[in-house]
C-alpha cells in the first residue's frame, strides 16, 4: 500500500511526479503559472468552487455517466465481463467538458474575461466554446490549418458558440503548432487571459489540475461497480493520447492495487518513426511544450512526425504522470494498430449500437483481447471517452464511401 | 578569462554598449549564416547569438520558428550546427576583434546531447555561453554547475512579471550578463518600446553587476537610441531574421549587405561617436 499510496502524493510543490514533469517555460510563463496554481490550490479547499462545479458537472454535463454492461460485446469477445463507462454521453459528447467547464470556473474565480485552447480535431475546441458560452467568456481557438481543413463541422460549431477559431499556419499546422501559438499567445495576454489546456500536458500545474478535473470519471466508475459488481473491477483499460480521459479513469484507482491498469497508445499503420503516436512504448525522456515527459522524437531531440486514424491520439508528447506510472510500473501501456481500431468502430457500432470514437476504439480493443483471456466473472471496464460521430467522415473516407459534406445535410 | 567578460570589460572601459545580433545557424544554410555573421561583424556587433534550430521552440516567435522550420527542411542536424558555430569562431573578423558567440537552445536539445556534453562540444566548437529560454531558474542548477566548470557562461532571463524577490535569484543565477525581457510576450518586431522597462532596469542595476541587455522587440534605431542611457547591452533577433527571410528569393550577397546595413543603423544609434573595434 505504501508505495501506492506514494504514487498518489503527485505533483510535489515543484510539479514533479517522480522525475518527470516540471516546468520547462520562459520566465514570461513563471508569474502566470505561479498565480494559476496558487489559485487552484485555493478553489480546491473552497466549499462553494466545489459546489458550484459539482452543479454544472450534474444539471449542464449530465454526470454522473452510466456504468454499461455491455452484454454483446462481452459475448463476442467470450471471456471477462465488459463495461463502458460512457463518458461520450456527456455534453459535447467526450469527457473533455469535464475540465473545461472546471477551468473556466478558475478563469472566473481569476477575473479572467478571456479563454484561449488549442484543439487538434476540434473536440476540446467545441468543448471549450461551450464553456465559455456558458460563462460568458470572450473566447479563441488555435487550430492547425491542417486540422481547420479537416475538422469543418467542429469549426463551424465553435463558431456558431461565439467563439473565434484561429487557424495556425507555423511547422505542421497540427496539434502541436496549435499548442505551441496558444503558449504564446498566454505569453502576451496572461494579465487577462486564462488559457485551458485540453490534456494532461504542458507545465506545472496544468497535468494536476486537468487530472484532478477528469477523476470524476474514475471515481463514478469505482462507485458504480461497487453497486453494479459488488466490488472494484479487474482491469480498466483507456486509451492514452496526451492521457486525460486515462489520467481521470486512472487516478482515483491508483492505490488499488488488485486492479490492473492499461494505457493504449495509438500503434498507427506500423511501428517505424512517422507511423504511430505510441509516445510511451517507444519514445524517448524528453522536453515538450514545457513538461518532461516522453517524447516522440529524433536523436537530435527534433520532434518527431506521428500518426494515427485518431486525431485525438495523434501526439508526439504525453502527461507527465503517465511516464510516472510507466516507470513504477504501475499502469502498462500498449498500443493498437489503426486497422484494429476501425474494426473495433465497426464491431460496437454493429453489437452496441454505440458509435464509438476513434480514440475509444483503440481502448475496445485491448479489452475484448483482455477479456478473451480471463474468466467469465472477470470485469474489465473501458474508458468509453467519447462518441464517434465526429469520426464518420474519415472512416467512411477509409472504407471509400463518400459522404464529404457537399453531399450532407 | 571568458570571451564575453572581457568583451563586456572592454566596452565599460570605453563607455560603449553591446549591439548583440542573432542569426539561426543553417538557415538557409550553413554557409549564408557565416556571410551573414561577417557581415554583422563588419557592421558593429559586439557579440553574436546563434540559434540552434529546434521543431518546437515555444519562447521564440512565429519568426524565429519559421527560421527554424527552414533549417531543419534542409535536414540539419545539431552536428551541422556545431560545426557551423566552428566555421563563424574561424571568421577572420570575428578572430581579429575577438566577438563573442552565444548560444540560444531549447532545453530539450541540451538534455538529450546531455548537459555535460553539450556544454563541452559547445564550447570547443567556439561558443563562450548560451541561453536556454525554456529552462527557468529552479530547473537550471545542473546545466549552471557543468558550465561554471569550463568557465562558459549561461545567461539567464528577467522579465517584467519576474517579482523582485525572484529577479534576484535570477540575477544571482546568471553568468555573463543578464538578459532583460522588454516586454511581457514573445520574440517579435514591436513597434514601441515600453516605459516602466526604465525602472526595472535601475532597480536590477541595484541587484547585480552583470551587464544588462535587453531583448524582445527592439527593430529600429530608436529603440537603440531610447536604450542606451539605461541598458548596456541590445540583442536584435526577429528584425534581422525577417531580412534573412528574403534569402530564399534574392542572393545572399545581397541579403548579407541589408543586414549589414540594418545592423549599421542599430550600432550607430547605440554608440553614436562612431569608433566601432571592427570599422
Amino acid at each position: 500500500m505504501a508505495v501506492s499510496d506514494s504514487l498518489m502524493q503527485v505533483p510535489t510543490d515543484e510539479g514533479r511526479f517522480g522525475p518527470f514533469g516540471g516546468r520547462y517555460v520562459p520566465e514570461t510563463l513563471m508569474y502566470a503559472l505561479n498565480q494559476l496554481e496558487s489559485e487552484y490550490r485555493k478553489a480546491c479547499s473552497d466549499p462553494t468552487f466545489q459546489e458550484e462545479w459539482n452543479r454544472y458537472l450534474e444539471s449542464y454535463v449530465g454526470r454522473p455517466t452510466p456504468l454499461y454492461f455491455a452484454a454483446r460485446l462481452t459475448r463476442e469477445a467470450g471471456g471477462a465481463r465488459i463495461f463502458l463507462k460512457r463518458e461520450d454521453l456527456n455534453h459535447t459528447g467526450a469527457h473533455k467538458i469535464n475540465n473545461c467547464i472546471g477551468q473556466a470556473l478558475l478563469a472566473k474565480r481569476m477575473n479572467k474575461p478571456r479563454v484561449i485552447a488549442e484543439t487538434g480535431a476540434g473536440q476540446h475546441g467545441v468543448a471549450t466554446a461551450t464553456a465559455a458560452a456558458l460563462f460568458g467568456l470572450e473566447c479563441q481557438v488555435y487550430m492547425g490549418q491542417e486540422d481547420v481543413r479537416r475538422q469543418r463541422l467542429n469549426v463551424f460549431k465553435m463558431k456558431a458558440l461565439g467563439s473565434e477559431v484561429i487557424a495556425v499556419q507555423s511547422g505542421s499546422q497540427t496539434l502541436r503548432d496549435a499548442i505551441n501559438e496558444a503558449l504564446r499567445d498566454w505569453m502576451a495576454s496572461v494579465q487577462n487571459t486564462h488559457y485551458i489546456i485540453g490534456s494532461v500536458v504542458g507545465p506545472h500545474p496544468f497535468p494536476m489540475i486537468v487530472r484532478d478535473f477528469q477523476s470524476v470519471i474514475g471515481r463514478e466508475t469505482k462507485k458504480q461497480c461497487l453497486e453494479q459488481i459488488g466490488r472494484l473491477p479487474d482491469v480498466v483499460v483507456a486509451c492514452v493520447g496526451g492521457g486525460s480521459n486515462s489520467a481521470g479513469m486512472f487516478y482515483p484507482f491508483i492505490s488499488d492495487e488488485a486492479v490492473e491498469l492499461v494505457g493504449i497508445e495509438a500503434g498507427g499503420r506500423g511501428l517505424n518513426r512517422g507511423d504511430h503516436a505510441a509516445t510511451l512504448n517507444y519514445g524517448q525522456p524528453g522536453v515538450l511544450h514545457g513538461a518532461f515527459s516522453f517524447v516522440l522524437q529524433d536523436e537530435d531531440g527534433q520532434t518527431a512526425p506521428v500518426h494515427s486514424v485518431s486525431a485525438g491520439l495523434d501526439y508526439p508528447g504525453v502527461g507527465p504522470e503517465h511516464a510516472f506510472w510507466k516507470e513504477s510500473g504501475r499502469v502498462r501501456y500498449g498500443h493498437v494498430s489503426d486497422a484494429d481500431a476501425l474494426e473495433a468502430f465497426r464491431l460496437c457500432s454493429r453489437l452496441e449500437g454505440i458509435l464509438p470514437a476513434l480514440e475509444t476504439s483503440h481502448a475496445i480493443v485491448e479489452a475484448m483481447r483482455l477479456a478473451a483471456q480471463r474468466p467469465p466473472t472477470d470485469a474489465v471496464v473501458v474508458c468509453f471517452s467519447g462518441r464517434g460521430d465526429k469520426d464518420c467522415f474519415e472512416v467512411a473516407r477509409l472504407q471509400g464511401e463518400d459522404i464529404a459534406d457537399n453531399h450532407s445535410d | 578569462m571568458n570571451a564575453i567578460d572581457a568583451r563586456f570589460d572592454d566596452l565599460r572601459r570605453r563607455g560603449r554598449k553591446a549591439f548583440i545580433p542573432f542569426v539561426t545557424a543553417g538557415d538557409p544554410d550553413s554557409d549564408a549564416t557565416k556571410q551573414f555573421v561577417a557581415s554583422l561583424v563588419d557592421h558593429g556587433a559586439d557579440l553574436i547569438e546563434v540559434g540552434f534550430p529546434y521543431s518546437d521552440p515555444i519562447a521564440d516567435g512565429a519568426v524565429i520558428q519559421a527560421s527554424y522550420a527552414r533549417a531543419l527542411s534542409h535536414g540539419l542536424r545539431i552536428d551541422d550546427v556545431f560545426a557551423c558555430i566552428s566555421h563563424l569562431a574561424e571568421l577572420p573578423n570575428v578572430q581579429a576583434n575577438r566577438i563573442p558567440l552565444i548560444g540560444m537552445v531549447s532545453y530539450t536539445l541540451v538534455y538529450r546531447r546531455g548537459i555535460a556534453s553539450f556544454v563541452e562540444q559547445a564550447q570547443k566548437s567556439g561558443l563562450s555561453g548560451a541561453i536556454v529560454p525554456d529552462l527557468p531558474v529552479e530547473e537550471s542548477d545542473e546545466l549552471c554547475r557543468q558550465a561554471r566548470k569550463r568557465d562558459f557562461k549561461i545567461i539567464q532571463l528577467v522579465t517584467p512579471t519576474t517579482p523582485r524577490e525572484r529577479a534576484r535569484r535570477i540575477a544571482q543565477a546568471s553568468s555573463g550578463f543578464l538578459y532583460c525581457v522588454s516586454v511581457t510576450g514573445i520574440t517579435g518586431a514591436r513597434a514601441t518600446l515600453p516605459t516602466e522597462l526604465v525602472e526595472q532596469l535601475a532597480w536590477l542595476r541595484q541587484q547585480t553587476d552583470l551587464p544588462l541587455c535587453v531583448g524582445f522587440g527592439i527593430s529600429k534605431p530608436e529603440h537603440a537610441e531610447q536604450l542606451r542611457s539605461i541598458a548596456d547591452g541590445i540583442i536584435v533577433g526577429s528584425a534581422i531574421v525577417r531580412l534573412i527571410e528574403q534569402a530564399a528569393t534574392c542572393p545572399v550577397e545581397q541579403v548579407a549587405q541589408a543586414i549589414g546595413s540594418f545592423a549599421r543603423s542599430l550600432a550607430d544609434a547605440l554608440n553614436p561617436a562612431v569608433d566601432s573595434p571592427a570599422g
